[in-house]
């Protein structure tokens, strides 16, 4: 059950996350935590949500870091979640089978009535998707909402994960990134998208979109911030004059 | 990493308890331990009650204890799973060699060589738990795997002696055995923290990021305000000057002492080589106690260069 699909899935699904239209309103993160605490399978619970350390699993996050030097120094929205790796060691070091790869689509999930809570795909994931849920003593991660994405009982147009339904500014984008004419596969080739990580060798499905280059330089902008000095003329020439002296 | 008690227990004293059992079991068919039923019962019982006190603590871990059983099913692919199995089938040639000494009186070669095998093998897959974790560069050390079975023989190898010196029989061997592995050992871990102090992971905040290519990438913004399960569990820091301290104290204890007692048991006979002995085993029980809370604690995970630290 923990080997790794034989052969590499023909259909990979995963998610294209644009870095450059990303506002960070973690919108994202909410909606994630939101359908998956009360959708399949168990709650994705919180220890002291309302007490002095609030603590709990979350299966999306998003970090903000700042890029660059001086002037064109830029802040990035980073939303990071499972990347459904092809060469998922998370999926392999799990002693009991609770961890598994789906041949049909390289959907990786956590079956939560073999998990012991040991903790081992957690150390395993160079990415830090895995998160212990504190009351549930299971492994939680993300499902890329296979009850939402393959659910026959909502409409068609809302069959994708939570995460890309929410997003404000379309800069999550589902679909299947093993066919390369697919909408996500050509969006990546257009964009030069790219691997976190991929030193670590874990061939991660999920894409990220890197930011566009500015429109305009930021030293420009700078400059033209800054206020000119205009020599007055006339009534404020004479008042400026005046003023000097005082 | 976070160095978790049920953890460095488990692996200490699992690691003294098949280490001791290897040496039994490679030693008995030779003759050169004592045939007395009373010694089988003892140093076997000693090895396994370890063996059994290291897994019992293990499952303390477990947020699902009574679902372990489990844990033996994917021997395949997992090396924790491997472990599992592998300790517990030890058990089996273990008994069939108690009971031959035991309740017989005669040394079963074939259960005391599957014994000390399946011993082996115990410590060798716990080593590849970690060894085989690739976000985890002090893990991914060559010497990793080495050093487990290094001090599993070392502190397996002083608890013979001291037994051996309880029956009044002849240590010499025993002693240069304990004496050779546990100076390897410790030869070894000091280069070892010398090469990790030096390291850094090939992974970086511009490669997590992938935005490298714009410049230096530093966190602004963390994605949460109290520490999460990610933080608790791989994001542990030991200040460098207690990281120093503990590491005097390891190799003070569990190599300077004993290596010292046990020089002093070969080259000399007399009341004091029992006393000596005690001393030497729990030195190596302590030290190989911290060493153990070291790899753990000293250890960094790939995941903290989200969180605008070095791995």
């Amino acid at each position: 059950m923990t080997a790794l699909p034989a052969t590499p899935t023909s259909k990979k699904l995963g998610l294209v996350i644009d870095l450059d239209t990303c506002v960070g309103c973690q919108a994202c993160v909410v909606n994630c935590k939101e359908w998956n605490t009360q959708g399949y399978p168990a709650p994705l619970s919180d220890s002291e949500p309302y007490g002095a350390a609030p603590s709990g699993a979350w299966l999306n996050r998003v970090h903000g870091f700042e890029v660059g030097e001086g002037p064109t120094a830029q802040i990035v929205h980073f939303p990071k979640s499972c990347l459904h790796c092809e060469n998922a060691a998370c999926v392999t070091v799990c002693p009991t089978g609770a961890s598994y790869k789906r041949q049909a689509d390289g959907i990786v999930l956590v079956d939560e009535d073999k998990c012991i809570g040991c903790g081992l795909c957690a150390w395993a994931c160079p990415y830090g998707a895995r998160e212990m849920d504190p009351g549930v003593g299971v492994m939680k991660k993300c499902t890329l909402c296979i009850d939402r994405i393959y659910n026959e009982n909502i409409p068609e147009a809302e069959r994708e994960p939570a995460c890309v339904r929410t997003c404000p500014t379309r800069a999550r984008h589902f679909g299947d990134l093993g066919d390369s004419d697919s909408a996500v596969s050509k969006l990546v080739a257009e964009r030069g998208g790219f691997d976190l990580m991929a030193e670590m060798g874990y061939r991660p499905t999920n894409k990220y979109l890197p930011p566009r280059p500015r429109r305009c330089g930021a030293a420009d902008s700078a400059k033209r911030l800054t206020p000119e000095p205009v020599a007055a003329t006339g009534l404020l020439g004479w008042l400026d004059r005046l003023l000097d002296r005082v | 990493m976070h160095p978790a008690p049920s953890i460095v227990l488990f692996t200490t004293l699992s690691g003294v308890g098949y280490g001791l059992l290897f040496l039994l079991g490679l030693a008995a068919p030779f003759g050169q331990l004592p045939g007395d039923p009373a010694f089988g019962t003892v140093a076997l019982g000693l090895a396994l009650g370890l063996c059994a006190a290291g897994l019992l603590s293990s499952l303390a871990h477990l947020r699902h204890p009574e679902r372990a059983w489990r844990a033996i099913s994917q021997w395949r692919s997992s090396w924790l799973s491997r472990e599992g199995l592998a300790a517990l089938l030890t058990f089996l040639p273990a008994a069939v060699l108690g009971w031959g000494w035991i309740f017989e009186g005669r040394i079963i070669v074939a259960a005391a060589i599957v014994s000390a095998l399946g011993a082996a093998a115990t410590v060798y897959c716990t080593a590849r738990i970690y060894a085989t974790l690739q976000p985890i560069r002090q893990w991914r050390h060559p010497a990793v795997t080495t050093l487990y079975l290094l001090y599993a023989l070392a502190s397996g190898a002083v608890l013979l002696v001291l037994l051996l010196l309880l029956w009044d029989w002849r240590a010499q061997e025993a002693a240069f055995l304990a004496a050779f592995a546990t100076a390897a050992a410790w030869l070894i871990k000091l280069r070892y923290w010398r090469d990790i102090d030096g390291g850094r992971s090939i992974a970086t905040p511009e490669s997590a990021t992938g935005l490298g290519h714009l410049g230096s990438v530093r966190l602004l913004e963390p994605p949460h305000t109290e520490e999460n399960y990610l933080l608790k569990e791989m994001g542990f820091r030991v200040a460098r000057r207690h990281a120093e301290r503990l590491r005097r104290l390891a190799a003070g204890s569990g190599f300077l002492l004993p290596v010292a007692s046990l020089i002093v048991i070969i080259a000399s006979a007399g009341w004091w080589e029992l006393p000596l002995a005690a001393l030497a085993a729990i030195g190596v029980l302590l030290g190989t106690l911290v060493e153990r809370w070291l790899f753990f604690a000293e250890a960094t995970h790939t995941v903290i260069l989200y969180y605008g630290r070095q791995a």
